[in-house]
């Protein structure tokens, strides 16, 4: 299962390290990412392979919630089909 | 897939912001193999179903939220006709089943269970008379358990004796339930044309001719639409449609995935989506103030009618284009009590009752959550339905009554009922009286299918 991650803030330090920390101890690949800067917030969005993930979605969700708390963003992981789903025909 | 940001942002925006979710995942189930000589045996094959098929709607209805990003507000059940089921029983028989329905509900989790329902739009069977009577009772001593009467269809007219008896059950059912604002009646349509795959309270049944079990999926989102049509600010209405049939596809796509991904995990067939503009009291969450946002000051002035088919029609070509299974009543839902822009354009005098009716002839259902005084005399309750029914009945459309004879309250009060359902003020209607007309009974005939203007 693909699911993209959303990291949407204040620009810092350490914002694709504390992503990156989580999904690489879950064993997620990550599989494209970009970041940008809209309307003043920080932006980045990652595509992750979850294929081989050695915890449940629920779980992965709710440690990458922490720790964008933990950093001041908000970070939300989304199953990658609804955005097919809502967008292509 | 490569990551377009435009594409993720703006779905996110539609969730957090503009209030985007799936209204409710509704389970279909045949009670027709609970059908039992003993009514107590019926009441037990009830809850025995309905407790093991839907065992894990509301896990699963969550973790599937929870995968995709986006809420899943409701999950309810909706069952057979009951009046068929308890084809042996009387009154007292038919609470026992509304009991054992109550309790199934219970146990689920769910928040509402549908399909304490009888269909006589072209006459009664001895025992629908048995069960009509049961009804003020069994909504006011269950809590989760929702009841809908068909009493017209264009095919067969309207059943005036169904529509005068239902003037007396309403006022019935807010006498019962007069300590929490007559609530019962908030928990009970009057339908003509009624549609068997309705995954919307209170007026989901599962039609008989619907399978053993179905995932009917209801999404929601005015405020999607709206916040989409405050980009096209002072742009034609062309523009306005293109827009609103844009939108209306997308958050049929969210549902249909949702109700797709349900049906595998549970194993049980989807039957349709239904995307219906369903407000919430919450200020953004509003029919009203899409309405509003075409160019009207007011919901409720003149226009409305014309913006609300405009609306309800956009609703359903962009659905219909998402997916191939659309059913329900999509279009755009105008209860009262549950839309913040409505209830203000109550209180300030802009929307009448008669302008709410004109308002049915259009929208995707009818007078819905609309308190009225509590001394309403039964017979114009009955002629609000008959008229209502009318309209949908020539129309060929589906239309419905949820009206609350609010028990001692007056023009100017206002009823508040709590939650998604909200609160109502109490509309003035007209003090002359249909008596006589009611009380003749009978029969409307069918209408004619063809003249038509």
């Amino acid at each position: 299962m693909k699911a993209v991650i959303t990291v949407i803030g204040k620009d810092r330090t350490g914002i694709i390290y504390n992503v990156s920390k989580i999904l690489y101890h879950h064993n997620v690949n990550i599989e494209d990412l970009n970041q940008t800067i809209m309307q003043d917030n920080f932006t980045m969005l990652m595509l992750v392979n979850c294929s081989k993930m050695d915890c449940t979605f629920e779980e992965l969700k709710a440690a990458l919630r922490a720790a964008g708390e933990s950093i001041g963003m908000s970070i939300r992981i989304q199953r990658e089909d609804i955005f097919d789903a809502m967008h292509k025909i | 897939m490569p990551l377009i940001n435009k594409d993720i942002l703006e779905t996110i925006k539609m969730i957090e912001r503009d209030n985007l979710d799936i209204r409710t995942t509704t389970m279909g189930i045949s009670l027709l193999d609970c059908v039992s000589h003993d009514p107590k045996v019926t009441a037990q094959k009830i809850y025995d179903k309905i407790t093991k098929k839907a065992y894990n709607l509301v896990r699963t209805a969550e973790q599937i939220g929870k995968e995709f990003g986006i809420p899943v507000i409701n999950k309810r059940v909706a069952v057979t006709p009951i009046s068929l089921i308890g084809g042996a029983c009387d009154k007292d028989d038919y609470i026992e089943i509304a009991a054992a329905l109550d309790r199934a509900a219970a146990e689920l989790g769910i928040d509402f269970i549908g399909g304490y329902s009888a269909l006589v739009h072209k006459g009664f069977t001895n025992n629908d008379i048995a069960f009509l009577d049961s009804i003020p009772q069994a909504l006011a001593e269950t809590e989760k358990v929702c009841s809908c009467v068909n009493v017209g269809s264009t095919k067969a007219g309207i059943n005036m004796d169904a529509v005068k008896m239902l003037g007396y059950i309403i006022k019935e059912t807010a006498y019962l339930t007069r300590d929490s604002e007559s609530l019962g009646c908030a928990k009970f349509v009057v339908f003509a044309n009624a549609v068997e795959d309705n995954p919307f309270m209170a007026g989901a049944f599962h039609g008989v001719g619907e399978p053993e079990a179905v995932i009917n999926v209801g999404v929601s989102g005015p405020g999607v639409v709206k916040s989409a049509l405050e980009k096209v600010k002072d742009r034609s209405i062309d523009e306005v449609a293109e827009t609103i049939k844009k939108t209306a596809f997308k958050i049929t796509r969210a549902g249909m995935l949702v109700g797709n991904e349900m049906s595998k995990r549970i194993n049980i067939p989807f039957g349709i989506m239904d995307l219906s503009l369903a407000p919430t009291p919450k200020v953004g969450d509003s029919v009203a103030e899409i309405l509003e946002i075409m160019g009207l000051e007011k919901c409720g002035t003149h226009g409305t009618t014309a913006a609300l088919a405009l609306l309800n029609d956009a609703v359903k070509k962009g659905g219909i284009m998402a997916c191939s299974h659309v059913g329900g009543l999509s279009g755009a839902f105008i209860p009262v009590s549950e839309d913040a822009a409505m209830i203000d354009a109550v209180i300030c005098g802009a929307l009448t009752f008669d302008k709410l009716e004109a308002m049915t002839s259009v929208c995707s259902v009818g007078l819905d959550m609309i308190a009225v005084s509590g001394d309403v005399p039964e017979s114009t309750i009955s002629a609000i339905i008959a008229d209502e029914a009318a309209i949908g009945v020539i129309n060929n459309k589906t239309t419905a009554v949820r009206i609350i004879p609010a028990y001692g309250k007056k023009i100017g009060d206002v009823v508040n009922f709590g939650g998604l359902l909200g609160k109502a003020p109490v509309m003035a209607i007209s003090e002359y009286s249909s008596e006589e007309f009611i009380m003749r009974g009978g029969r409307i005939p069918a209408p004619v299918h063809s003249f038509k203007n």
